[in-house]
């Protein structure tokens, strides 16, 4: 099953290491993993996607909090919580496809950040699966580019990770 | 609190040499080169801390497991950069894997050339993640005494283990004022000793409702220093005991509750009483693959209570039904106290009838050896040296049949005594942990038992030994063969004896000679026991006792890969 693992860690060089490193050594997945500091500085925020048996998700948040560095962390697939995954997506934009795509981008309340003659680069943000889709109904004809940031997720409600 | 006088502000080796006597650090097995030479000249200038110059940087870590595993004091090593880092890598995994507290010091390149693929230069906190409990890069000499107060203390509390320092070359030079911090804190870091009470009492429950009942302990007795509280505790309840190879002389061997080593080559009774138990109490293990045999067809009747300091330990090979995550020592202690406030007690007819069955198996006599065999039989040597000590030497053992064999016949009465390379099992490890052991008391009669591969793995230590006038007592097992992988050859690949003879060995009684120290050849089963007599009597000698065993014996009994606990080859 997928899970979706919020990590407060020191801010320290090699701390990311420690955690990637961590997975390949002991054969986790990693799908997507996002990083940044907090609004303390002293501390960051890593959001980690995975996937695995109820057996080895204990593992993992075991080993993880096994590190000097983790400080905290939750496994927020346990209860409600909110995600959302920004996208940039760059997408042929010539011809009958310009004004196909435009109408496309609105309906998914994506917004035009770029224009040229032959291309849009579209901003999106939203759960993955609303991202996934967007490229599915876009087509491999016209998706040029695409980056993702990988999910952020945070508990609903009062459930916080924090120090 | 230590601090320079007058707030003057003194170099980084300094600090460094400071930091370690605030620590109450006596020795340090080390080995210099470029990048830590500020350190040394540091430590010319006092002599509080003992430095040991090793003559290679996997026997320095190696002797410091050998120090930390036969007392409750972490072990000290210095190496340099390059090199001496990655010939220390081997030492540190070792140590990792048998949860050894160390602090390792590494030397680094000066911290403008990091990355620059300086001379000496390799990213020794790169290479030594996987392998270390935490390691750090020291940056700034204003976090140096910090730095290694953390050290310290991530080493030494939880689960213990290895920590590396890496220190830049230039940080040694640079000055700031020393104060060795009184207190640490580590944020992130809070390792949890104390057990829940509620699953203790639950455990407890568990524990007194058992029929065929099986106490399995680890190293983590060891570790903890809780052999007082297990044998109260197994006494109490009249519960047989197996102790696993790491935690041998947790319990006493000589006691009647104890059915010795468990594992793929542990006692007939001791894996048997595991695979019909129906209540398993595992405490300070971890459920290691060469104990459980064939995980699925491990201990298929038993609930199981486990503790372990590491939460990550319990529930990763072998589901449990009540974890208690804490020290052995302190849960131990409240399981005592919980089974002497309640007026239940074990069920004493399905006891009775549990001993009667264990008593059985014992009487399959596993560990029986052809006593009238024209060659030197290995087990012999042993239970020979076991008996000349009164079992209570320390014994340090390679990598090997003879490890299996030291393991076997040797039973140890106290804890701390058998210092061996288990999770890792690093051929080499056996004589410079020797040295260790041998720092830590200095007037303990301290053996190695190796084998003539394993022993060429650091017999360059001869040399140390000789230095610092260490008077350890080898005893080599030479059969001519690698004989664990001859063994495996002979079952389980036809006897294709691929790599296992060791052709073209050294004249050892002359090598221990050329090295200054005695050696001796010991061909006859009856010159044994008179070898050793004169060995363990030369106090102030190291002696070499070459043994020429036969060649062809194997480790008994055995569980093959694959099987279950109770699938034993015996003899
Ligand atoms: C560093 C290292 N290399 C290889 C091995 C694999 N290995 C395990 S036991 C063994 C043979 C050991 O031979 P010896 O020291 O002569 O002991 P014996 O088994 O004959 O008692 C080997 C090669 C190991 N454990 N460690």
């Amino acid at each position: 099953m997928r899970h979706i693992i919020s990590i407060l860690m020191e801010n320290e060089s090699g701390a990311l290491s420690r955690v990637s490193g961590l997975f390949s050594a002991r054969g986790y997945n990693i799908e997507a993993l996002t990083v940044a500091p907090t609004e303390d500085p002293s501390v960051s925020r890593m959001t980690l996607v995975t996937n695995g048996t109820e057996q080895i998700i204990e593992q993992i948040t075991k080993q993880l909090n096994k590190l000097i560095d983790v400080i905290k962390l939750l496994d927020l697939t346990q209860d409600s919580h909110i995600e959302r995954e920004h996208m940039l997506i760059k997408v042929r934009a010539t011809g009958s496809a310009r004004e196909e795509v435009k109408r496309m981008a609105d309906i998914f309340r994506g917004t035009v950040v770029d224009v040229t003659d032959a291309s849009y680069i579209i901003e999106l943000t939203g759960a993955p699966d609303k991202l996934d889709a967007f490229i599915d109904t876009l087509g491999p004809k016209l998706v040029l580019e695409t980056v993702r940031s990988g999910p952020l997720a945070i508990a609903r409600g009062g459930r916080r990770l924090a120090i | 609190m230590s601090s320079t006088p007058h707030g003057e502000p003194i170099t980084g080796a300094e600090i460094f040499v400071r930091s370690l006597q605030a620590q109450g650090v006596k020795h340090l097995f080390g080995y210099p080169g470029g990048a830590v030479l500020h350190i040394y000249d540091a430590l010319y200038k006092q002599d509080q801390i003992e430095h040991i110059l090793v003559r290679h940087e996997q026997a320095a870590v190696h002797a410091a497991e050998g120090y930390a595993k036969s007392t409750d004091m972490p072990g000290v090593v210095l190496v340099t950069s390059g090199p001496g880092a990655t010939n220390a890598v081997t030492g540190i995994a070792d140590a990792y894997m048998d949860s050894v507290p160390l602090v390792v010091f590494t030397g680094q390149v000066p911290l403008p050339l990091i990355g620059n693929d300086a001379f000496q230069e390799v990213d020794t906190i790169g290479i030594t993640r996987p392998c270390v409990k935490h390691n750090f890069l020291v940056k700034d000499v204003r976090d140096l005494a910090a730095t290694i107060k953390k050290a310290f203390y991530i080493a030494t509390s939880g689960r213990p283990g290895p920590v590396v320092v890496d220190i830049p070359k230039d940080v040694t030079a640079h000055r700031c004022v020393f104060e060795y911090p009184e207190t640490v804190e580590v944020r992130s870091y809070n390792p949890n000793v104390k057990g829940h009470p509620g699953q203790i009492k639950r455990a407890v429950d568990l524990i007194l409702s058992a029929k065929r009942p099986m106490i399995y302990t680890g190293g983590g007795i060891i570790l903890d220093h809780a052999a007082a509280e297990l044998t109260e505790f197994a006494r109490l309840l009249g519960y047989p005991v197996t102790n696993t190879l790491m935690g041998l002389g947790g319990f006493p061997a000589s006691d009647k509750l104890s059915v010795g080593m468990l594992g793929m080559h542990g006692t007939y009774e001791a894996n048997m009483g595991m695979h019909h138990s129906d209540v398993l109490i595992a405490i300070g293990a971890r459920f290691d693959d060469r104990v459980t045999g064939n995980i699925e067809k491990f201990c298929p009747h038993a609930k199981i209570v486990h503790v372990d300091i590491d939460p990550a330990s319990i529930s990763k090979n072998v589901k449990v039904d009540i974890p208690i995550v804490g020290g052995v020592k302190s849960v131990l202690t409240d399981l005592i106290e919980v089974l002497k406030a309640t007026s239940e007690r074990p069920d004493a007819d399905a006891l009775a009838a549990w001993w009667e069955q264990i008593d059985e198996w014992r009487s399959a006599d596993c560990l029986r050896f052809d006593r009238a065999a024209e060659v030197i039989k290995p087990q012999f040597v042993v239970e020979t040296l076991w008996k000349l000590t009164g079992g209570d030497a320390f014994v340090t053992s390679d990598v090997g049949q003879h490890q299996m064999w030291a393991a076997q016949y040797y039973p140890f009465d106290k804890p701390n005594r058998w210092i061996n390379s288990g999770g890792l099992g690093t051929m080499g490890f056996g004589l410079p942990s020797a040295m260790g052991v041998q720092f830590a008391h200095p007037d303990a009669t301290v053996c190695t038992i190796t084998g003539e591969g394993s022993i060429q793995m650091n017999i360059q230590e001869l040399s140390t030994c000789l230095q610092y006038h260490l008077p350890l007592k080898i005893l080599n097992l030479n059969n001519g063969y690698l004989g664990m992988v001859r063994q495996w050859q002979e079952f389980f690949y036809q006897g294709r004896y691929a790599m296992s003879y060791m052709e073209s060995l050294p004249d050892f009684v002359k090598l221990a000679e050329a090295y200054g120290h005695v050696g001796m050849q010991i061909e006859k089963p009856g010159d044994v026991e008179g070898a050793i007599r004169e060995a363990l009597a030369m106090k102030d000698r190291l002696v070499f006792m070459n043994f020429l065993t036969d060649p062809t014996e194997n480790v008994y009994p055995m569980i093959p890969a694959g099987a279950g606990q109770n699938e034993m080859i015996l003899i």
